[in-house]
Order: C-alpha cells, then structure tokens, then sequence
C-alpha cells in the first residue's frame, strides 16, 4: 500500500523537478535567447524556413497568427484524410490493413489534428504503418500548435503596448525542432530499452506454451507513445493504448509516460512566469491547479484503493483495491493517479479501463474534463486558464474599488463577451451533444454497453472528453458509427479552434492597450487570495454548470447501493 | 442642502411602488437581459397556472403553481422597487435644489420685470441686495456678497466680483449687498442642475462601459443556465425523472444572477444620488465611475492643502532701504492689487496708500508670464514678484541682487514661507515674508489617499523650495512648483501617457483645458462658466477637498457591484443543492443522499429556493443604495475582506436562509 502511494508522490516530484529547468529553457527559446542547442537547430530551422518560403522574423498581429494556424490545420487535415483513406493500397502496410471509411477517417483526422485523438479504430487492425507515421506527425504539429498559440498570448501580455505578437511560424517550428524532438528522443529510447518495439516489420507469430500459433501485432511504437504522451496527445498505437504490454511494459515505463504526458503542462506555466518576468504569478497559477488537481485525484485514489462497492456486497475481497479493468503491474493507486493526470491534461491515454472505475472516480474524471484548466493540454491548458482569470479578475477587480484591469491592461466590455463565450462554449457542447444523443435514442442506445445511469454516463463522457480535447473514453460505448465519427468530430474542431483562438483574442486586444503602471490600489493577481477567487469561479462556472448531468450518471450511481 | 436620513422616507416609498408596476413593460424589462428572462419565465407560470385550471393534471397543484408564479412576480417587483427608490431618492434629492430656483422675478438692464423663466442666454439683469438671484449667470459688472446657503448649506456669505474666477452666480442664491450685473449663461432647462435630473430620471441614462461589461457577464451567465436547463429535459426523460415546468422555471431563476441583476441599475443610480447627496453634480455616471480608478490627484495648495490664503507676515528691507520708504512702496505696489495677498499687504503696512500723493499713476497687473505686478508713476517703477522674476528684472538692468535679501529670500522659502521680492526701478528694495497655514487634519487624508494607491499632487505658484516644504509638511506625494496653467496640462499629459487616470479641481478659466483634459474635472460652482463646461462634474460647495470623496464614492460604487455580483453568483451552490434533489428524488430515491439541507419535500425545497432568491432583493437594497463601506486597506486586503464577506457569506447564507423558509412552507403544506 504505501509503495504505491510512495510511487505517485516520486512521480509528482520527479515531473516538478524536469519542469523547472525545462521551463526557464523553455522561456528562452520563445523570447529568442540563446541556448545550448543552438548550433544543430539553427542551421535546421533556417533550411526549412527557406524550402517553406517563411520569414519568420517578420512580426504578426494576432489576427495573422490565427490565420496562419488555421490554414496549416487546414493543410494536414486534407492530408490526413487522404492518407488514411488511402492507407490500404499505400506502402508500409505489412499487415494489409483497410482503409478507412469516409465518416472513420473525418473522426480520426479530426481528432489528431486537434490534439484529442478520440479513436474509434484500434492501431493493430485499423492503421497501416504510413497512417500510423502520419498520426505520428500530426500528434507533433498538435502540440506545437498549442504550444505555439500559448506563447502568443506571452508576448501579448508584456509589459507596455503592441499590435505586433512575433511570428507564429517561428513559435510554431521552435516548439516541434527545440522542445518536442529533442524530449520525445530521449523518452522514445527510455521505452525502447524497456522492451516496446520500435520496428517497420509486420505482425509476429509467436507459438505460446499451450502450442497455440498467435499473431502479434507491432510496428514503430516506441517514438509513437514518447510524442503521445509529451505533446499530451494520448493517441495510443494499440487499441488498449497504455494498458498494452507493448506501449507500457513495466511500472518503470509507467512513469517515464506518467512523467512526460505532465512534463509541458508544467512547464508551459513556468516558462509563462519566466518569460514575463512574473514568477510569482506562475507559482500561484500552479498552485491553483495543483490544488484542483489534488481534489480531484486524492478521492480518487482512496475509492479506488478501496475497492467497487458492488463487489463489496457480493463479499468478494478485493485485497488489491479495485482491479476490474486495471493492469496488475501497476496496481489500483497509480492506475486512479493516472486516470486523473490524464483527463486534467487532456492526454487521453489510459492504462485502466475508465468504464470499470467506481463512480467517485467517474466522477472525478468527468470534473476533470468539464473543468479543463488543471495544468490542462500542451499550451491550451495555460488558455484555458486565462478565461478563467480574466473573469476572476473582472469580479475581484469591483470588490477592490477599480475598474477591473489584469497586468496592467483594462478588461472591458469586448473582452468580457469573447471570455464569456468561450466559458458558455464548454457547457454548451458537452450538455447539447449529450441532450442530442439522449434524444435519438435510434442512434445511441444500441452502442451502450450499460442501461440507466452508466449508459448515461457513457454518453455524457464520450461528449466531454471531445469537447476537451481528451480522447479517453469509457470503452463500453460502441463509438464507430457515423452517429458518435460526425458528432464528436464537429465537436472537436468547436471545442479546439474557438478556445485557442478567444484567449488569443483577449490577450492581443489587450496588448494594444495602453499600460497602466501597477499601485497600492491595484488588485494583485499573484497572491493567495486571488488564487482562491479563480479557483472559486472555475469551480461555480465550470463545475457548477454539470451538476444536474452529474446528479443523473456517476452521482446516482453513487448513492444507488 | 438638508437630506433625509432615512433610506425610505414614505413619499418616496409610495412613488417606487407604483414605479415598479410602470417597470414591468417588457421594453424597459428588456435593457436587463436577467431580468427579462425572468418576466419569461413568469409569464409561462401564469399559463401554466391557466393550463391547470383548464384541467391539465400532470403539473401539480394550482395553488402551488400560482405561488411560483406570486414570488416569480414579487421577485420582479423587488428588482423595480429597488432602481425605482434609487430614482425617487435622486429626484428628491434634485428637486430640493431645483426648489430653491423655482419662478423669481427677474430685472432686466432696462428695469423691466420678467419671470426668470423667460431669460435666454445672453440676457443681461441686475440684482440688489435682498434680490434672488434668478438664474445661473456670469457677473459683468460689480461686487456682492451672496448667501449660497440655499444651495450649499454654508451659512457665512461670499463674495463674488465681476472679472476673474469669482464672478460666476448661482440661481436661487441672494444677494446680502451691493449691485450686481449679470449675463445669464444658460438656455432655461439646460443647467447643470437639469441635465443631472435628466439623468436620475433615467431618461438620458446610459450604461456607463463597466456597467455594460458586467452585463455581459451576468447575460452569460444566464445563457450558461438557459443551457443548463433546456438540456435538463432530454436527461431527465432518459433517467424516467419528468420534471414539471414550475421546477424548470424555478430551477433556471435560481440559478440565473437575479440578485445582481435586479439591483445593478440601483447601484449605478445610488452612485450618482450619493455625489449629489455631497453637493457634486455629475455630468454623467461614467465620470462617478472613472473617479474610482483615479491614480493621480491634482489639488491646488491654496484653500486645499492651506487654509485660504497667504498672509503677509513680515518686511525685509534690504540694506540701506529705510522700513519707512520700504513700507511706502510695498503699499503702493499693491494698491490695484486685489489679490488677497496684495490686500494682506497693505493691511500689515498700516497705511492708506492711496493717502501718498503720486502722479499719473499707471498699474501693471500681474500676468503668468511676467509674474510680477506694480505701479508706475512719475518715474518711479515699482515692482513686486517672484524671487527669480524679479531678480531677471534687475540684472537685466545691470543691478546686483542684494546679499542678505537672497538670504532672506531662502530662510524664507525654507521655512514654507512666501518670499515677495519689491524692487524700485529696477533694483531690489526689500523682500515681503507671506506665510501659509496648513488645515489640520489634511495629512491624514492624504495618507488615507496613499493607502488608496492615489499619488497627491500639489500644485501652486510657490518657488520650488517653498513648495517642497509646504509638500513635505502636508504630506503629499508631489509637487508643481511656479505651476502656470500649461504647467498643469503638461503634467497631467505626462501621467496620462504613463497610463494613470487624473482627477483635478479647478474654478478659473485659465483652468478650463487641463479640466477637460484631466480624467475627471470638477468645477467649482463658483469658478467661471468656461471651467464648469470644460469639468465632467460640479461642485455645488466649492470645496477644494471634495475630490477626496468623489474618489471614495466611485470606488464605493464599483465595489458594490463587484461584492453584490460574487454574492450573487456564489447563492448557487446552496440553490443546486436545494433544486437538484427535488428535481430527481421522486424517480430516483437514491439521490436523497444530495438533499443535505433535509428539506422537507420536494415541492417545499422548490419554493423555499424562490422565496429566498426573491427575499435576497429587497434585503440587500439598503446595501445597494448606501454602497459597500470603503476602507484603504490595500487591495489584496480589501480583496480578501470583500470575498470572506460576500464570497464566503455568499455560499453560507443560503443554506441557512433556504433550511429556514421550508421550515416555515413545511408547515403549510
């Protein structure tokens, strides 16, 4: 029991300790300093800029950085279809597996290219290696992207007046070249080591102890799951993602993927505090989440330890806590820690089956998504967040006597309407898609696994982790028909695009107003009590807004003994 | 002015109450988007109850249907009351001042008499001692000392002359003596006086920028629980929990920012009655609202940080002047000098200058640029000023400035004194000592508006070493020294461009561009018509000190908002916990375990939630019109004051508020 627990916290540490040093590396390669790595990417970074025709020292407004986000979207969106509509008759496809259907592929672009990876396919019969490669490079241009539009809001929030943010192209190239690659090496040969493929040949056959001849699928595994995990992608290769004994061989690979799915979420918050010089507010932005996120993971952790309560009463002991749907090298506590890292941070991957969690885990797991600001995705976490600030700030602003202001900016009228619809906008897709699905039940009910409340449950978490950008899923919902590709895609290009692109807003108007340097009665944003004011509006906007679907899936469930 | 103490005098009371039916018309409802959807949902209760009575059965009772829909409409009828008393309060208010200039005769140049309604701009009357001053007007001509105390409540008469920055009149004051000519300035129905009424009365009300953001948040708010509700529906058919359309309705209002919602527009009223209620007229309430954000406060020294003006305390002549002789020219330099300190001089002398005998005499008055005044006669100059004027005076006439008067001079300046420099064709005579008397009680003040966050800043014609002391001693933060009026603009400019909001007081005409620069610009109701067109506000009492309230009122207004806002938002915790379990408990028994506040029946928790969520209005009027208590504690201080207060009452007080009404509905059921 305590080595478990013991696991987690060296877990916890262990990501800090990586993200500290990361994240003041991370500071420099956005504000353009120099570092150690300079002498390789250089050279690489200007050839590429110079095939691709980009200068990327010519500054953007905010407007131009969105337009160039989108459009490159656009671009491997079409690619991604093809590719994977075409993927039966490409090359690298020794295991002769189909093509995907039109709506199955729509889905699955979809949901790569918007850092969700949702999969309603399994990687072994559903993909070729070329569509698994091509998954591969859209799970890091995700995360640049992400990561890109984050630092965007960085520069728009400097100290003084801008109309101009840098350049995209080059946030966008520098997190992939300077941050991704490098990290996604260094966890690729961790997993190598420890025994996950990394291979261009086809299935294996491999004659088991009884004489029985099975097939064993593998392929380039080990790169795939480093960037699944770092870049908070959570896609897995195999359809038991990181409960697959290739994926995750050992308690120790448990870890290194536990560690860098953390890794830039962590960092992207220190790197913020770095790179404007405002540590303070960086700590208290990470102790906020911390704090959300313990919430949510502690309970969770001691339900799980505890055992499911319906095996309880059939008086079957369950020495290990609550195992169905948990793999035996990781035991129940880092299983449940896991389930919690990975839908704060909008990861996705599992190691557990989510569906077979109690309902305090389900619970938890829900909140979890429905807040989406707890550290939160590869730079779209720290966006997030910042809705949420700035409406913390307009309220505690008035109770401070001023008209509200962040940084030394004025939140006015236009910036209150865009946070306001981005915070309507998580609710909104979550409640109406799962009030649809509810409704045509023609559609739905065949692909429930559970009646009554869990069914609802499945259906409700199906519509929050697209509308997070998640992926995980409780896998007794049937997801590969038109009903949940089309739906949860339109869901995932809403619920990706309009929350990157609001903070991005705010932040460059704000940037083109005019400073107004800091006094005695200015609200200050980095102290405790401003902490807890945030904390208090995620927790009452966010939280709040699920409580009847809530009441009506995992929390009857709770009370219905 | 005499105000009421009381917050619901019944005159008033009387007048909201009808106010608030006449409110109910849908397009006024419509400007709050909270409120409007109440209306909705308490016009569908009113079908419901219809539908009832025409035999529906599967919406429960008529008679508790129609007590949702009763406290639905109450809980509209408290929001109207509580905007309808902030406008009768400010009416009241207004029209005790607008009493005081209701139909006086009025004598024209020519002796004619007309009512004062009939003056235009540009009229020309006269008023003798004992006459109502019919209207507002610039003296042309004459001297006369006035009881304002119609207006401002102050008892001691004032004096106010034809030139310079005394000369403007307000109607409805009197004459205590002399005769005056005066042009009226203002088109009847146009006054200040007028336009602020206007304003209260809501018919050229706006929506100050804040006001409408905070808006959007709460119409956000409500759309998030439109969502919230609508969704409901589909989730509870699929769980088998049908729920009736009381408790949708109900469940929605709760939810949805009614508290803030209904009283928003009765705080930014209550904003401007408490400015009117100091004798401030606003020109409109955004500049209530600016005056919260002021960074910097520009205050004149004299009657602000000094009381009135300086004196003449001393004379210095320099070595080799005779006091006899140097008397003589001191007072003869200030015979057509008006000032008070030019008046103080030859008090101190002790002579009638006008009893030397002097030729031609020739008075040069004093400028901004010369700064310097006297007389010529004969062949005599004499000239008194500013140290360094006047020692460019004499050495560009070839003179050395004598020793022990630039001594003089800095002992002077160093003790806060005022050094007035006399020099006789062009060579320095003598200095004259002028001595400032700080009011008590004003470095507190300024101390108070340093915990604000509000930098002070002196400004005066002062030498800078005179200043600095004065500064130091006062306890402000900065000063302007030897200010000319684009002294003030440029310093204002320069904290503008820095990003810092200014707030300034002025009265004379040289004023009137840094007034209308500044980011809030109060007038005195004395100073000229140029100053009080150029401010955003007028200060009926000329009080120099009243910028300090005006800041404290703005911050008081915003802070309202933003406590009455977290209070709001933060009901809903014990409003789901109330709501939800009697939403579901029928079907799903199990979910009792949600019912924390063990209310009584799902129908009792229904209407206990709005009755309490309608009750919380009328509650916290009082609140909403005296606004929140402003301490300057520091910001982070007052947050976490304000959010333990509101934030965390916020969440507790509903609990105990919901648990008590169903005790009391239980026993009805």
């Amino acid at each position: 029991m305590n080595t478990e627990i013991l696991g987690i916290i060296v877990m916890f540490a262990a990501t800090l300790l990586l993200a500290l040093p990361l994240g003041s590396y991370m500071a420099k390669v956005y504000g353009n300093e120099r570092t150690f790595l300079d002498f390789l990417f250089n050279p690489i970074e200007r050839l590429l800029f110079k095939v691709s025709g980009i200068d990327a020292r010519q500054e953007q407004t905010w407007q131009q950085q969105m337009a160039a986000l989108l459009t490159i979207n656009l671009v491997w969106f079409v690619l991604g279809m093809a590719v994977l509509m075409n993927q039966g008759w490409l090359p690298l496809n020794p295991d002769a597996n189909p093509s995907m259907s039109g709506h199955l592929a729509f889905n699955t672009a979809i949901s790569f290219i918007v850092n969700c990876n949702l999969q309603h396919y399994s990687g072994e019969s559903g993909l070729s290696y070329l569509g698994q490669l091509f998954l591969m490079f859209l799970q890091f241009v995700s995360a640049a992207t992400g990561m890109a539009a984050a630092v965007t809001v960085f520069y728009a929030l400097r100290t003084g007046t801008y109309q101009t943010l840098g350049n995209f192209y080059n946030f966008f190239l520098k997190s992939a070249t300077r941050i991704l690659f490098p990290i996604c090496l260094i966890v690729a040969a961790i997993l190598m080591f420890n025994g996950t493929p990394m291979t261009f040949e086809g299935k294996d056959t491999v004659v088991s102890l009884q004489g029985d001849t099975v097939q064993v699928s593998r392929g380039p595994v080990a790169a795939f799951v480093a960037i699944k995990h770092l870049g908070t992608n959570g896609g897995g290769f195999f359809g038991a993602n990181s409960a697959h004994p290739f994926e995750n061989p050992s308690y120790w690979t448990n870890m290194v993927e536990m560690i860098s799915q953390m890794l830039i979420p962590f960092a992207m918050i220190f790197a913020f505090g770095i790179f404007l010089k405002r540590r303070k507010l960086a700590w208290t932005i990470f102790s906020v989440m911390t704090i959300g996120f313990l919430l949510l993971t502690i309970p969770t952790i001691v339900a799980e330890m505890k055992g499911s309560p319906a095996m309880d009463q059939l008086g079957v002991s369950q020495p290990g806590g609550n195992m169905e749907g948990k793999e035996l090298r990781f035991g129940a506590a880092s299983t449940a820690y896991w389930s919690i890292a990975t839908t704060v941070i909008s990861t996705g991957s599992v190691n557990g089956m989510h569906d077979s969690f109690t309902p305090v885990a389900g619970i938890n797991q829900l909140l979890a998504m429905m807040t989406n600001c707890f550290y939160g995705g590869c730079g779209v976490g720290i966006l997030n967040y910042f809705i949420f600030i700035i409406l913390a700030v307009f309220v505690s602003g008035l109770m401070v006597g001023r008209t509200p202001e962040f940084l030394g900016k004025k939140i006015e009228a236009k910036e209150m309407k865009i946070a306001m619809i981005i915070a309507l906008l998580h609710p909104f897709l979550i409640l109406a898609g799962t009030a649809l699905a509810v409704s045509f039940p023609g559609y739905t009910a065949g692909t429930l696994n559970n009646p009554t409340f869990h069914g609802f449950s499945e259906m409700l978490y199906e519509y929050t982790s697209s509308a997070a950008n998640n992926g995980s899923g409780y896998e007794g919902l049937g997801d590969n028909t038109p009903w949940w590709n089309i739906s949860t895609g339109f869901i995932l290009i809403l619920s990706r695009y309009l929350p990157i692109i609001g903070p991005v807003a705010i932040a460059g108007i704000l940037a083109g107003k005019k400073y107004i340097p800091e006094s005695a009665g200015t609200l200050k944003t980095d102290t405790g009590t401003f902490g807890i004011m945030v904390f208090a509006v995620i927790a009452i906007v966010a939280a709040l807004a699920f409580f009847p679907a809530l009441a009506l899936g995992p929390i009857a469930e709770l009370f219905t003994k | 002015m005499k105000s009421n103490n009381s917050l619901f005098p019944k005159a008033q009371v009387l007048t909201a109450c009808r106010q608030s039916f006449v409110k109910l018309d849908p397009r006024s409802m419509f400007r709050n988007p909270v409120m409007f959807t109440v209306e909705i949902g308490t016009l569908v209760m009113l079908f419901v109850c219809l539908w009832i009575m025409l035999g529906e059965r599967g919406q429960g009772g008529l008679g508790y249907n129609f007590v949702v829909f009763l406290v639905l409409l109450l809980t509209l009828l408290f929001a109207n009351f509580a905007e309808a008393i902030a406008e009768a309060r400010g009416k009241a208010q207004a029209d005790s001042l607008r009493k005081t200039r209701e139909e006086t005769p009025a004598r024209l140049e020519n002796g004619q008499l007309v009512s004062s309604a009939q003056l235009r701009k540009g009229n020309i009357f006269v008023c003798e001692a004992g006459d109502t001053i019919p209207t507002d007007g610039e003296i042309i001509e004459g001297l006369a000392t006035i009881d304002e105390s119609a207006i401002t409540g102050e008892s001691a008469p004032v004096i106010r002359e034809a030139g310079g920055d005394k000369s403007s009149v307000t109607g409805g004051t009197k004459v205590l003596s002399d005769k005056i000519k005066v042009i009226v300035t203002t088109e009847p129905g146009e006054s200040f006086l007028d336009k602020m009424i206007a304003l209260v009365e809501g018919a050229s009300r706006q929506k100050t920028p804040n006001e409408i953001a905070l808006t959007i948040l709460l119409a956000g708010f409500t759309l998030v629980f439109i969502i919230v509700t609508i969704t409901l529906k589909p989730f509870a058919d699929y769980a088998g929990a049908p729920i009736t359309i009381a408790a949708f309705i109900s469940l929605f209002v709760c939810l949805i920012p009614t508290t803030i919602g209904g009283l928003l527009s009765a705080i930014g009223i209550a904003g401007m009655d408490r400015a009117l209620k100091a004798n401030v007229i606003t020109k409109s309430g955004k500049a209530v609202e600016t005056a919260g954000d002021i960074d910097v406060l520009l205050l004149d020294k004299t009657g602000t940080i000094t009381i009135g003006n300086r004196k003449a305390t001393n004379f210095y002549p320099s070595n080799g002047v005779e006091t006899q002789d140097f008397i003589r020219a001191v007072a003869l330099s200030s015979i057509a000098d008006d000032t008070p300190e030019g008046k103080s001089i030859v008090e101190l002398a002790g002579v009638d200058p006008l009893s030397f005998n002097v030729e031609n005499p020739r008075f040069i008055k004093f400028t901004a640029e010369t700064r310097s005044s006297g007389i010529d006669f004969g062949t005599t100059r004499i000239r008194k000023g500013a140290s360094d004027a006047m020692r460019n005076l004499s050495q560009a006439a070839g003179n050395v400035f004598p020793e022990e008067t630039a001594k003089m001079v800095n002992q002077i300046s160093s003790n806060g004194g005022t050094p007035l420099v006399v020099a006789e064709n062009e060579k320095v005579i003598g200095v004259v000592e002028l001595q400032d008397i700080i009011k008590p009680g004003i470095s507190e003040r300024f101390e108070r508006l340093r915990k604000m966050g509000i930098k002070t800043v002196m400004v005066t014609g002062d030498n800078p070493l005179t200043a600095k002391f004065i500064a130091e001693k006062a306890g402000v933060d900065d000063f302007i020294a030897e200010a000319k009026p684009e002294d003030k603009m440029q310093y204002i400019i320069k904290e503008q461009q820095e990003g810092r909001l200014v707030a300034m007081m002025g009265d004379g005409t040289n004023d009137a561009p840094a007034l209308a620069q500044a980011d809030v610009g109060v007038a005195m109701n004395s100073g000229t018509q140029a100053a009080k067109e150029a401010g955003n506000m007028v200060d009926l009492d000329n009080d120099p000190t009243k910028l300090i309230e005006i800041v404290e009122i703005g911050k008081q207004l915003l802070m309202t908002r933003g406590t009455l806002t977290t209070f709001s938002i933060a009901n809903d915790v014990a409003k789901y916990f109330a709501i939800i379990p009697a939403l579901f408990i029928v079907a799903i028994p199990s979910l009792q375990g949600l019912n924390i506040m063990q209310l009584h029946s799902p129908e009792s928790a229904i209407l206990s939630a709005v009755i309490f969520n309608a009750l919380i209005i009328p509650l916290l009027i009082p609140l909403a019109l005296r606004g929140v208590a402003y301490k300057p504690i520091g910001a982070s201080a007052l947050l976490r004051r304000n959010l333990f207060i509101y934030g965390l009452g916020g969440v507790i007080v509903p609990f105990f508020g919901i648990k008590l009404i169903d005790l009391i509905v239980a026993s009805f059921l």
